[in-house]
């Protein structure tokens, strides 16, 4: 099928004003997530382009299908970045393609650095975007403080184009950080790696990044937990967790930039399962109930990130899907199918009114089922 | 300022409303003598009163939910209100709705500093949660100055922000989850201790919807541990301008202090005549607070004053102690009591791009010498949150010059790239500039969202969307 590709905010509003058949929607296409669409495909990549970067004020604004690649670089040169470190899900799912802003938003994709300072959803300032009556909405807008009207910003964050196609997104950025430091430890048990990793993001150290590896790069286990900042303050922080870690486990320090920045991209794109075969999920929980819920998952083999809020999961091909919903439903959370055969639904069933509240806006913003039809549907309740 | 009229049918009905909201809260929960509702005729927008037909005080979800049923049912407005300190006139009552409060829902349900965060009941009052974590260590990071009278349900409903969002944001950044009373009595659970939603991110959406989404009775919160310490730095400058670049230089260079807050000449002589907290007699001060150790600090500060350096300071203060970080702060603080103490006055809260803080000020200046009023500024300026002051006598009959100047400020707000409101929220005071920030479609499609949830539009009806916008959908809900 032909790929629509519209140049501008006015001939996408157009195409979908006279669309008689369901739109699927993509960036760069690198982030297959939730049930697959059959629709016309629609890309945003014609609308790209960095509209405004004001490095003293944290703003950038940039069209949603400008490359994530390009943001970043602009931002580097700076001195800034995106402090919500979002995946890059090529090698996890096995797709090409170029990542666009507008794909990390509609997927709110945040990395590690989400336990310290917020997910995609909260460095979105303001959005444009066109909805499925074809009419072009503008929420927010590019300042940090807003409360004007209704927050519709935080809405169209991972709602996956299924309410509207995002156009133009206004972010805050961050500067960058001038040193890194990670602490090790080898062979803790998940019980023990998530007290240890608890107990260093409840301390004044501003941890910015806590996660924990059932098998590591030597077989073993391995838990890692980030500092970033000035070099002087970076070693000062590292000391006083590693003594206040110390009946934890025995914590060494990294600091080579390098390496640093190469386990924590590998944490963020879930390196460890790229190239292993099952299907992998992704379950958001209350970090101390996270070794509970994997123990109870046999077969599965897990990746902690958030301090244990974040489980990636691998499991058997077509396995545990009940096991892992009723899990994660049984301690408040929710797990979602991320690879593996997602037709049934691959997000965790809503509670009823919750549901009908979500299909209502639904109903409202695309009224004619336009916008990645069925994306967001949900596993069969278990 | 205009109400939708008031509907005699409802009025009309008072008795046999009042005789069903006594069968489902205790008897001390119903407040409807008129000389008891008059305690609830306003929030802190004094400006405008109007007592609630009756209050109810419920203690749990299930009474919300069994009052919200009976109201709904009767077709009756409701108004949540937390402890009616609202700016915007969000908590402000119609003569024939019915006021839930939740003041008496202060409970803490549930503290687990192991997975940092908090669950209280909505009416328990900001620094009560800091105060319930402050033991093992933590605290609660968004602190609006009226953080010991507000409750986190009107924070939530308000999105509120404080003087260190720079750093840690503002509510909805801190909020992990709600439970919340939908008009028909419906009880939905939003979010919880895990990051993120399940499917759209409704929990994003309810915060700063000023109640007009649902009824707010518990929060999960985010709790942060507590700094190991924290210095400011006061910058005097002798010019707007000046100041202004350097905040934007400040940010460039990638330090992140936990909060940059600005005072103009006048807002720095009203503090002065009232606190006498010995600032310098200057055009415009600078407090750059940063946190962490001692030497931490003491590199950050080094920093910033090396920064301030270049854009040539009347004065660099830096605080090397408790006393002296407490007489830095000491004008801030009592900046906006000071400025009560030259008469009334209209606070507003529209925010700007940073970089636009000149242009801005120096508009501001010329617009009140043009209405003939003095504006004092003092505000968060590493966000952009102006807070322009408007002094008037109400008794000279100023008040509505005093809004004209404050609608026209706004409207610059906005002209610049900025919004009309930062923390305060909409309410009734900013309800009719709305049209100057959105098109018609954008505020539809806010509007679809309340006719989701809240297809009869009772709940706090009048609020945030200018009444004509609204008209159709409050009238086909009668
Ligand atoms: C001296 C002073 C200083 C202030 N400083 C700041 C500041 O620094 N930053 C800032 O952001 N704000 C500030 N404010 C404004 C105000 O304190 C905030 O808006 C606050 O969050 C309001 O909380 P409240 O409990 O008093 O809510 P209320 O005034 O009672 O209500 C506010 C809104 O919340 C709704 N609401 C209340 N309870 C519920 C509920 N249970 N469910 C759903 N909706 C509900 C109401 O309908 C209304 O729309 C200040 C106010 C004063 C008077």
């Amino acid at each position: 099928m032909k790929t629509l590709k519209p140049e501008s905010e006015a001939e996408l509003a157009e195409i979908v004003r006279t669309a008689d058949e369901p739109l699927r929607i993509q960036g760069g296409g690198t982030r297959p997530i939730g049930v697959p669409v059959n629709g016309a495909p629609l890309s945003t990549t014609g609308l790209s382009g960095i509209e405004l970067y004001e490095p003293g004020a944290l703003t950038m604004v940039a069209k949603a299908g400008t490359p994530l690649a390009q943001v970043e670089a602009a931002l580097a040169q700076a001195g800034q970045r995106l402090a919500f470190e979002p995946m890059d899900h090529r090698g996890l799912l096995g797709t090409v393609g170029e990542p666009t802003i507008g794909g990390v938003f509609a997927a709110n994709v945040s990395g590690p650095r989400r336990i310290q300072g917020g997910g995609a959803r909260d460095f979105l300032l303001g959005v444009r975007f066109v909805d499925g009556r074809g009419e072009v909405i503008r929420n927010g807008g590019r300042v940090m403080k807003n409360v004007t009207g209704y927050d519709l910003v935080k809405l169209m964050a991972g709602s996956y184009g299924t309410l509207g196609v995002l156009t133009e997104l206004a972010l805050k950025v961050m500067p960058a950080t001038q040193a890194t430091a990670v602490l090790l430890c080898e062979g803790l048990t998940d019980e023990e790696a998530v007290a240890a990793l608890c107990r260093a993001l409840g301390s004044p150290f501003e941890v910015t990044g806590a996660a924990h590896l059932q098998r590591g790069t030597g077989g073993g286990p391995v838990t890692m937990i980030r500092l970033e900042g000035s070099e002087s303050s970076v070693a000062y922080r590292a000391g006083e967790l590693q003594a206040l870690l110390a009946h934890h486990g025995e914590f060494g320090v990294e600091t080579d930039p390098a390496r640093t920045a190469a386990c924590w991209r590998d944490i963020r794109d879930v390196a460890p399962f790229h190239d292993r075969s099952g299907d992998v999920w992704r379950l958001s929980v209350k970090p101390t109930d996270a070794p509970g819920i994997v123990a109870r998952i046999e077969g599965a083999e897990a990746i902690y990130d958030w301090g244990g809020g974040l489980i990636w999961l691998l499991v058997p091909q077509g396995r545990q899907a009940d096991t892992i919903r009723q899990a994660v439903a049984g301690h408040g959370g929710h797990a979602t199918l991320i690879r593996g055969s997602r037709a049934g639904g691959a997000f965790q069933p809503l509670a009823p009114p919750v549901a009908a509240l979500q299909e209502g806006l639904r109903r409202r913003f695309d009224p004619r089922g336009l916008l990645n039809p069925g994306l967001m549907g949900q596993g069969a309740a278990s | 300022m205009d109400m939708p009229d008031v509907r005699p049918e409802v009025l009309a009905r008072k008795e046999a409303l009042v005789s069903r909201l006594q069968a489902v809260v205790p008897p001390d929960a119903v407040i409807h003598d008129p000389a008891e509702t008059r305690v609830y005729e306003c929030d802190a927008l004094t400006a405008y009163t109007c007592p609630p037909m009756a209050v109810v005080l419920p203690t749990s979800t299930q009474e919300v939910s069994d009052v919200l049923r009976i109201c709904s049912d009767m077709g009756v407005p409701v108004v949540p209100r937390g402890a009616g300190t609202s700016l915007a006139g969000g908590a402000l009552p119609t003569a024939d709705c019915v006021v839930i409060g939740v003041a008496r829902m202060t409970e803490v349900l549930e503290s687990d500093p192991g997975n940092r965060f908090i669950r209280v009941q909505a009416g328990r009052t900001n620094l009560a949660v800091s105060g319930a974590v402050e033991e093992d260590g933590f605290f609660y990071a968004p602190d609006p100055s009226s953080q010991l009278a507000c409750a986190i349900a009107g924070n939530i409903a308000m999105n509120s922000g404080g003087a260190h969002c720079l750093k840690y944001g503002v509510t909805t950044n801190n909020l992990l989850g709600v439970t919340m009373v939908l008009m028909d009595g419906t009880v939905v659970e939003l979010g919880g201790a895990h990051a993120d939603a399940a499917g759209l991110d409704l929990l994003g959406l309810v915060c700063g919807s000023e109640g007009q989404l649902g009824v707010v009775t518990e929060a999960c919160l985010r709790i942060l541990p507590k700094p190991e310490g924290a210095r400011p730095v006061l910058l005097a400058f002798d010019s707007s301008e000046v100041a202004g670049a350097c905040v934007s230089d400040i940010i460039r260079a990638g330090v992140l202090p936990v909060a940059i807050e600005f005072m103009d000449r006048p807002c720095i002589r009203a503090t002065e005549a009232f606190a006498g907290a010995g600032y310098p007699d200057c055009e415009a001060l600078l407090i750059v607070e940063v946190e962490g150790s001692e030497a931490e600090i003491d590199e950050q500060l080094s920093r910033i004053t090396a920064i301030a350096q270049r854009h040539d300071p009347v004065e660099m203060r830096e605080s090397r102690s408790a006393e002296e970080s407490a007489r830095i702060w000491l004008g801030r603080k009592s900046a906006f009591g000071a400025v009560g103490q030259l008469g009334d006055y209209i606070c507003l809260d529209g925010t700007i791009p940073v970089g636009e803080l000149p242009h801005v000020l120096k508009r501001i200046g010329e617009l009140g010498r043009d209405y003939g009023l003095s504006v004092a500024n003092v505000f968060h300026a590493g966000d952009g949150n102006m807070h322009p002051l408007i002094l008037f006598d109400a008794n000279a009959g100023q008040l509505e010059t005093a809004e004209a100047l404050g609608a026209d400020i706004l409207r610059l707000c906005v002209e610049v790239g900025g919004c009309l409101t930062g923390e305060h929220g909409v309410g009734v005071e900013k309800r009719d500039l709305m049209g100057h920030q959105f098109t018609p479609a954008d505020l539809e499609a806010q509007m679809a969202v309340k006719d989701v949830f809240d297809p009869g539009w009772l709940l706090n009806p009048a609020k945030v969307f200018p009444l004509d916008a609204s008209a159709s959908r409050r009238m086909a809900a009668e």
